[in-house]
């Protein structure tokens, strides 16, 4: 029974100013320093990218059908997936809710009128965009044959491809990142509202807080590294070709350097979002609330500090190998608190079951199974054996697709009142979510077990005992791609047919819910004076009322 | 009509569930995945059934419901933050025993070079025969793999067997492997390596030793490869400057494989594969004090096989000696 | 903070996503000193490449150093150490309330003396390698004695000191502006902010020429014998 929308009679009406219609026309949208008007610019840019890669994901899988290629030449293949994967890691995955929902919400959770520096923000936007075109110019023209991961010599030496355009794509648009990390730390630093100390803030913004650690750190040594890439490639100098002295090895130490920290990227605020979905559709204070946020910041520390379990058949020392795997093994276990912390918060909650707490438990579910699957990884012995297969491909679909993209989209659903002022249908939603779900396993299960069985990733073409599991993996990207589009169409239509939403449709706990939806451009009229800890939703002591009705069950 | 037993059998065969298990660590690595797969089951399972029960038994039954407070024990959380890490504690001790146990090739190793080039596999036996794409081998005798790429970073990969190392240019990987049941097996290489590396694939076919000698003894009848190496540093005039007794302008050759030696910059090494290798390509970068760095360089006109060949000669070089022959 | 307080006296330059003058200041701070933070780790990969080739090759470290002329390297280490200086005395002269015509001084003598570096750095050291062949992909007469080696460590002393001269350059342009802003009066003793906020740029741009400096010119000594 969804509750969402209150009784007709007590509809809610739309602020007649608000950020949306503050000021009309494109420039006001170009040139705006608004945080909630910025973070719409990219998640417009980041959806059209999005399409691309997964345009790219739908045709290598129907490729794949077939064990002799069903499309392609292998060259085009390969450019394929090396678009797939640049796209959807630098131009999507990154970005994605840090730069839209992080950029909206941050400054409505913490009771800030914006974030520290709007004009550096929207600087931001406009190399994000700058990187993106760079990119997709450098696909158009041919793309790029390497992977996403650019290993030289063949990058640097062999490869006859746009790779320098693509590479200087990447390397601006990390500039981005790092300007967008450093707003939201100085923001999250010095802008909360009186009385929002560290241990109120909402656990959305320790995740961001985290992730910008890893931003302003990390980034700049892909981009040091795609730097010097570049001037390989130009001038043909030998820094990473054994023939003249240099070592290929170290471009993968420096590429995984960042590489590792920036998987953590791309899930650490879905965690986030899914900490914010719990607590709302079960109406309940968050388990362990200390415990998940300082599980952020240790994944943000440990990330550091793994990038080796990459390398284990490379050839590097057996010492390296073990100090990479224990440490491997021990960034998995914040990641695991945070699982029970949100399984038990549902215990004793007021739980309903709209599309993003479909989103949120979706996730939880292939949250686990991915990150199981990543000790296969961490483990020696076995990731000989997995490394290079598609086992490898299935374990970060897992935690990229069924995790942050779900939690990406949960969020969406989410604050789409707060953002729009509308509702959208419900049914449709959890429909797709649910088509999502589905689909999204049959992808991406058969490859589990495709990887074990030594089929390995990036071939373009494969002996024939892997066509059963390729054709089921072909038919779930299919049904998963029906899936995305959905949402678009009727997210789109909410936006001028949906019914309007009010301040708290959820009735959800927060600061950004005391405020009209869609917000005024300064956020709040007077900056809120905070006295409560985070998610303090009504509750009762079980031992004070026992018998009364209307309490929910023990 | 079918039973669930034989629709079982039936999807197993069409759609196998490992790969088969050939090779000494086979089992050790199926075991290990096999807990792995168990933990992740069991928890995955868990988590699920939990969220279950708690979607159905805490619905929200009212809009306007009060839910019970619950709090946070300190030990609820300390017990799922210390279990889950001994459960990796165990996994970390039970891999890593087996993978520093696996890289150890046993004394008695039989070496055959491999080298990878875009986009096929060289294998060289030692007494002789090369190969392409395949690699025969007796079943039950251990096998050390010395390899190295002529281009971009390969993999070579039998997952029969659970052995998987990177080929680099510039520098000799090894890994070693010991067949437990005769047949044919895939071999893939698994790094990315440009257009064609899906094809990059072949066979390994292990043999009875009866079977094994009689192909190493039929085909055509080829030098080993020290016998070929000694040809090639007659060829490009090796001899004239390393002579054997050592009063020639270079140093002599003879036992100098596996000895260390101190360069002229003041470094010391240990001969092995890549110092010659280096030496070869780059002579001046390793030349030894009380010797003038007058060797010429043979960038670019050795290739990768002649550069193995050679290598095995001078590995060879008193040995003979050593061996009385 | 009151309603009252927070609107009755703005300085110029207030941004009103701010509550307080102090609290933008504050931000403004830490958000320079994060961004140094990721300069330390974009100059820290290139050092690290720059330690590892040096460890594997380091005979052809010291005869690539050898090429340098540390008589530049120094001059340009004293040039550099005395712009601090004067960005320095630029900033104290604003936070004491001195004149705008002096503020405007110290912060020319900062600029002629970068580009001064820069001056240096392209007549007589880059120049001079571009003739003599030593920049490699560009002009390059190696072979010989020229080792790979060598090579690497002319390619680390390029890219790490040109690095540094486009950080150089972008610090100029950022003095430009300040020299424009004071003219315009825009800073006081209550508010002179960018000037401290570049100063801290500017200061670590140097920084990261005083590791440069001992790291490519002075590997191996320069005595006779060594």
């Amino acid at each position: 029974m969804s509750t969402a929308i209150a009784d007709i009679h007590d509809a809610p009406a739309e602020p007649a100013v608000n950020y949306l219609n503050a000021s009309y026309g494109i420039r006001s949208w170009l040139l705006t320093f608004d945080h909630k008007r910025i973070g719409l610019l990219y998640l417009a840019s980041i959806t059209v990218m999005f399409v691309v890669g997964g345009v790219a994901a739908t045709l290598m899988r129907l490729h794949l059908v077939e064990p002799q290629g069903a499309l392609f030449e292998p060259e085009t293949y390969n450019k394929m997936f090396s678009t797939h994967g640049i796209i959807m890691v630098f131009f999507f995955l990154v970005p994605s809710i840090p730069a839209t929902l992080g950029n909206f919400l941050i400054p409505l959770m913490i009771g800030a009128r914006d974030v520290a520096f709007p004009k550096l923000n929207l600087m931001s936007w406009y190399i994000f965009i700058t990187g993106a075109a760079l990119a997709l110019y450098g696909t158009i023209s041919g793309g790029v044959d390497t992977g996403w991961t650019f290993y030289p010599p063949f990058s640097s030496l062999y490869s006859g491809t746009h790779v320098v355009a693509v590479a200087l794509g990447i390397f601006i648009a990390g500039f981005s990142s790092i300007l967008t990390g450093l707003n939201f730390l100085v923001t999250i630093h010095k802008m909360r509202a009186p009385g929002m100390t560290w241990f109120r803030l909402p656990l959305f913004i320790w995740a961001l807080y985290a992730t910008s650690l890893i931003f302003v750190l990390g980034t700049p040594v892909i981009a040091i590294t795609l730097f010097l890439l570049g001037l390989e490639r130009l001038l043909h100098v030998g820094i990473f070709d054994p023939a003249v002295g240099g070592d290929p090895l170290l471009f993968q130490h420096l590429f995984w350097f960042y590489s590792h920290p920036a998987v953590y990227i791309m899930i650490l605020p879905g965690m986030g979002v899914i900490s914010e979905l719990v607590t709302a559709f079960s109406r309940k204070k968050i388990f362990g609330y200390s415990f998940v946020a300082f599980s952020s910041l240790s994944i943000a520390v440990i990330s550091f500090i793994v990038w080796g379990h990459h390398m284990f058949v490379t050839g590097q020392s057996v010492y390296a190998g073990l100090v990479f795997s224990v440490l491997s093994f021990l960034v998995a276990i914040p990641s695991a608190v945070k699982v029970f912390n949100w399984t038990a918060t549902l215990y004793r909650g007021s739980i309903s079951y709209e599309a993003p707490m479909l989103y949120a438990l979706g996730f939880i579910g292939l949250f686990t199974i991915g990150g199981l699957t990543g000790l296969f990884l961490a483990s020696l012995a076995t990731d000989v054996h997995l490394n290079g297969t598609y086992f490898i491909v299935a374990h970060f679909h897992y935690i990229m697709v069924g995790g942050a993209v779900m939690a990406y989209l949960g969020g969406i659903h989410f604050w789409w009142p707060k953002i729009s002022g509308r509702m959208y249908p419900d049914m449709w939603a959890r429909i797709s979510a649910a088509i999502i779900f589905l689909g999204f396993n049959l992808t991406f299960f058969p490859q589990f077990m495709l990887g074990y069985l030594g089929m390995p990733r990036r071939y373009a073409v494969y002996p024939a005992e892997f066509q059963v599991l390729n054709v089921l993996s072909s038919a779930g990207a299919s049904i998963l791609g029906i899936g995305y589009v959905i949402p678009i169409i009727y997210l789109a239509w909410s936006m001028r047919y949906g019914p309007v939403a009010g301040p708290n449709p959820w009735k959800a706990k927060g600061l950004e819910w005391t405020i009209p939806s869609p917000p005024p451009t300064e956020n709040f009229e007077e900056i809120p004076i905070v006295t409560e800890e985070a998610y303090n939703y009504p509750a009762i002591e079980a031992h004070d009322y026992p018998d009364a009705p209307g309490v929910a069950r023990v | 009509m079918i039973d669930l037993p034989t629709a079982f059998q039936l999807l197993a065969a069409t759609v196998p569930f490992q790969p088969p298990a050939a090779s000494s660590i086979s089992g050790d690595v199926d075991r290990l995945y096999l807990l792995l797969s168990g933990i992740t089951a069991f928890f995955t399972v868990l988590i699920f059934s939990i969220i279950f029960v708690f979607m159905v038994k805490f619905r929200r039954r009212k809009d306007d419901e009060t839910p019970v407070s619950t709090h946070t024990p300190l030990i609820v959380e300390l017990t799922w933050t210390i279990i889950p890490s001994l459960i990796c504690a165990v996994l970390f001790v039970w891999s890593a025993a087996l993978y520093v146990q696996n890289g150890r090739p046993p004394a008695s190793s039989t070496e055959i070079f491999v080298i990878g080039k875009q986009w096929m596999w060289h294998l060289q036996h030692p007494e002789g025969p090369r190969e392409i794409n395949e690699l025969h081998v007796p079943v039950g005798v251990p096998i050390k793999l010395t390899m190295t790429s002529q281009d971009v970073i390969h993999d070579f990969y039998v997952p029969a067997f659970r052995i998987k190392k990177d080929v680099l240019p510039g520098r000799f990987t090894s890994l070693w492997f010991q067949a437990t049941e005769t047949g044919t097996y895939h071999l893939f290489c698994a790094q990315y390596c440009g257009t064609n590396h899906s094809e990059m694939i072949g066979w390994v076919y292990v043999m009875t030793p009866t079977d094994y000698a009689n192909w190493l003894a039929g085909g055509e009848k080829s030098e080993s490869l020290a016998q070929l190496g000694e040809r090639l540093f007659s060829q490009y005039g090796c001899d004239s400057c390393h002579v054997a007794e050592g009063n020639g302008q270079a140093p002599s050759l003879v036992g100098v494989y596996g000895k260390p030696e101190r360069l002229q910059n003041g470094e010391t090494r240990v001969v092995d594969e890549s110092l010659i290798e280096q030496a070869i390509l780059t002579p001046n970068s390793v030349h030894l004090p009380n010797y003038k760095p007058v060797m010429p360089t043979y960038q670019g006109q050795i290739d990768q096989d002649q550069m193995l060949q050679l290598i095995a000669y001078v590995k060879s070089l008193g040995s003979e000696e050593r061996n009385g022959r | 903070m009151s309603e009252l307080a927070v609107h009755s006296a703005h300085p110029p330059g207030f941004a009103h996503q701010f509550e307080t003058v102090e609290q933008q200041r504050e931000a403004g701070h830490l958000g320079m000193w994060i961004f140094l933070a990721t300069e330390i780790l974009f100059f820290g990969g290139m050092f690290t490449a720059y330690v590892v080739y040096r460890s594997l090759h380091l005979p052809s470290f010291i005869l690539g150093s050898h090429e340098l002329l540390v008589r530049f390297g120094a001059t340009n280490t004293a040039v550099l150490i005395c712009s601090s200086l004067t960005m320095a005395l630029a900033i104290r002269t604003a936070q004491t309330g001195g004149s705008k015509g002096t503020i405007i001084f110290w912060l020319l003598a900062t600029m002629v003396l970068g580009a001064a570096f820069l001056g240096i750095k392209l007549r007589y050291e880059w120049y001079r390698d571009w003739v003599e062949g030593l920049i490699p992909g560009v002009s390059w007469l190696g072979g010989g004695t020229h080792t790979p080696g060598v090579k690497m460590f002319m390619c680390f002393y390029f890219f790490m000191t040109g690095l540094h001269a486009l950080h150089m350059v972008v610090g100029l342009g950022i003095l430009t502006v300040l020299v424009i802003m004071t003219a315009r009066n825009r800073f006081s003793p209550e508010y002179y902010a960018p000037l401290e906020i570049s100063g801290l740029y500017w200061h670590f741009v140097d920084i990261v020429w005083i590791f440069l400096f001992p790291l490519l010119y002075l590997i191996g000594g320069r005595y006779p014998g060594s």
